[in-house]
């Protein structure tokens, strides 16, 4: 099962990847962000079985740190909307060298 | 004296100053929320935050004289950790006094902002004293929230909130790929205590364990985000560039100084074996970051952006310090944190003036003539510039920091030749724009329709005078700067070393199968 569940995690965490380099909208790319955290949650409980609670400690840890980023997160992406009625990243680059 | 952190009450003891700095900041979060928010109530704030940022230090003085010791555990009471603490919280007063005079030009009233800074630096301390790789987690998300929000404070400015979006993403992206190494790493070796894993990869010679390579790999991309290092630095000049300038300057500084202070106990206490695999990718992140940023820099109009390639740039050196892997090198490595440091609040306090909290003057152009116009104020960023290119004398410490760090990548085990030619080299390129700034400062007439450069406030004038000031002073005297900074380096522990080749007893790698463990 260990294997198994490391894999998936892996994969998962590829699609997270994937989608963070190649989606344009703020919204899609957070929740991308989010898949790959619980990618690596998935990867610290089927390891926790191996190494005792350690990795469900840490996986505790995870989940309320990215409940936290996401209502940072999710703020600032409001504050971007109010300017450009869009959440879209094609239309941010006021920003570029 | 030493602490056993096994026993609750020694473990607060150990993270007194930690505690002091966020109990403060809780404090204040609440004195922010008392009145309705103002210029004048944003002032109380900030002296408060200034008050609270004293006891830290006065807290983490009070420790260094102890000569505080602790048993192994999740965190190190080291002197490291205390100087890398006072860098941050030296970072953070600055960030704090030119805020509360910048705020208010940019008609931004917000008093939480000073609270955040604080928060950030409880997270850079707790950075620096974490030997457990889930206390670093929760260290650099703390500091990284606060961060995003400082960014996009100035939400109604469309670039600010831009920036903030921008850092957020990069950010959280980033903190998933360390987070993935993390666990890789814990998978390989069972535990998640820096000394333990460092332990696990001799006894049970994992240091070959493709997970285990893995999980430094993406530990790596996970903190090259973190302190633009190339090329995961395409974050960085469109932060810097949107971010409030007292912002940017923390980051540059302060966020920046925690997360190499992390790397490198990470790489020292946990991973002397595996760096050996490992040298060369640094090396060529180290190689590449100086050349992009310098070279990048060169074209840049913007002066925020130019000093964000700059800061981008000397990640690159400090990196060189990371490479050599030896106490010499840490030690190398404070000593340049602290001219960087205040060379870069400099800097970035003569901008914030220049650009008037608006965020309008940060063109090359608006530069011109301010020798005419604010002579100190040209005189100043002169010091500050001189002192990022490394240029003896007028540049203060800053000579004396390059001069260590080459001196600790010649003098480490398999000397850095090259790398120490590539850092000279790119430090000529980059007298390139630093030297175009002071051209254009002093030799160009300012245009009669340009808006005059206005006064700098007493608050920043403080800071101007302050990093100048120390900046020249340790340039006639570096000695005991580097006294402290070699007195309170870390280095690999001489065992790792040795027992590289000795025989260690043949034991099963913890990577067995569950079945063992019930």
């Amino acid at each position: 099962m260990l294997a198994e569940s490391l894999v998936l995690s892996a994969v998962l965490f590829a699609i997270g990847v994937i989608g963070v380099l190649t989606r344009r909208n703020a919204i899609i790319l957070f929740m991308c962000v989010e898949l790959m955290l619980n990618a690596v949650n998935l990867s610290f409980v089927a390891l926790s079985r191996l190494y005792g609670a350690t990795g469900q400690v840490f996986v505790i840890f995870v989940m309320t740190v990215a409940a936290a980023e996401a209502a940072v997160g999710l703020a600032i992406i409001i504050a971007i909307f109010r300017h450009r009625q869009s959440v879209n990243l094609q239309n941010i680059n006021l920003l570029r060298g | 004296m030493t602490f056993d952190l096994m026993i609750p009450g020694q473990l607060i003891g150990a993270l007194l100053p930690d505690v002091v700095l966020m109990g403060g900041a809780m404090l204040l979060m609440l004195l922010a929320a008392w009145r309705r928010e103002s210029d004048a109530w944003q002032r109380v704030v900030a002296v408060g935050a200034l008050a609270v940022l004293a006891a830290a230090a006065a807290a983490v003085l009070w420790m260094m004289r102890l000569d505080a010791d602790a048993s192994i555990g999740v965190i190190a009471v080291d002197r490291f950790r205390w100087a890398t603490d006072l860098l941050c919280i030296v970072g953070a007063g600055f960030a704090i006094a030119l805020m509360s005079e910048q705020n208010p030009r940019a008609r931004l009233v917000a008093g939480e902002a000073h609270v955040l800074v604080l928060l950030a630096t409880a997270g850079m301390m707790i950075m620096a004293a974490a030997r457990d790789l889930m206390i670093l987690f929760l260290g650099i998300e703390l500091m990284s929230i606060a961060v995003y929000v400082l960014v996009a404070m100035d939400r109604r400015r469309e670039r600010s909130a831009e920036a903030g979006l921008k850092y957020f993403l990069l950010g959280a992206f980033s903190t998933a790929f360390l987070l993935y190494g993390v666990a890789l790493i814990y998978g390989a070796t069972g535990t998640t205590n820096l000394t333990e894993i460092g332990a696990r990869i001799i006894l049970y010679k994992l240091a070959d364990h493709p997970m285990l390579l893995f999980g430094v790999a993406f530990l790596l991309i996970g903190f090259g985000f973190k302190v633009a290092a190339a090329p995961f630095h395409m974050w960085s000049p469109d932060v810097y560039e949107g971010a409030p300038t007292p912002v940017t300057a923390f980051m540059a500084a302060a966020v920046k100084a925690a997360a190499f202070a992390a790397f490198l106990r990470i790489w020292i206490e946990a991973f002397p074996m595996v760096v050996l695999r490992w040298f060369g990718p640094i090396w060529w992140i180290a190689a590449l970051t100086m050349v992009v940023g310098n070279i990048v820099a060169l074209s840049q109009k913007n002066v925020k952006r130019m000093l964000a390639y700059s800061s981008i740039a000397h990640s690159g050196y400090l990196l060189v310090a990371i490479a050599s892997t030896t106490s010499m090198g840490s030690s190398a490595f404070l000593f340049y944190l602290l001219a960087y440091t205040l060379a870069t609040f400099g800097a970035f306090a003569v901008v914030s003036v220049v650009s008037d909290g608006a965020e309008r003057g940060t063109q090359l152009s608006d530069y011109e003539g301010l020798w005419q116009s604010r002579p100190w104020l040209a005189v100043g960023m002169t010091v500050f510039l001189l002192a990022l290119l490394g240029f003896p004398v007028f540049g203060g410490m800053g000579f004396f920091a390059k001069w260590y760090l080459l001196q600790a990548a010649i003098a480490s085990p398999a000397p850095l030749v090259t790398l120490s030619v590539i850092l000279v080299l790119t430090s000529v390129v980059s007298a390139g724009y630093y030297l175009h700034l002071v051209r254009v400062m002093f030799m160009k007439e300012r245009d009669g329709a340009a808006a005059a450069v206005p006064a700098s406030g007493p608050l920043t004038r403080l800071v101007l005078i302050t990093t100048a000031v120390l900046i020249l002073v340790m340039g006639v005297a570096p000695e005991r700067v580097a006294t402290w900074s070699r007195l309170s380096a870390i280095g690999p522990a001489p065992s790792a070393i040795s027992s590289l080749g000795a025989d260690t007893p043949e034991l099963m790698p913890p990577a067995v199968d569950p079945a063992a463990r019930r």
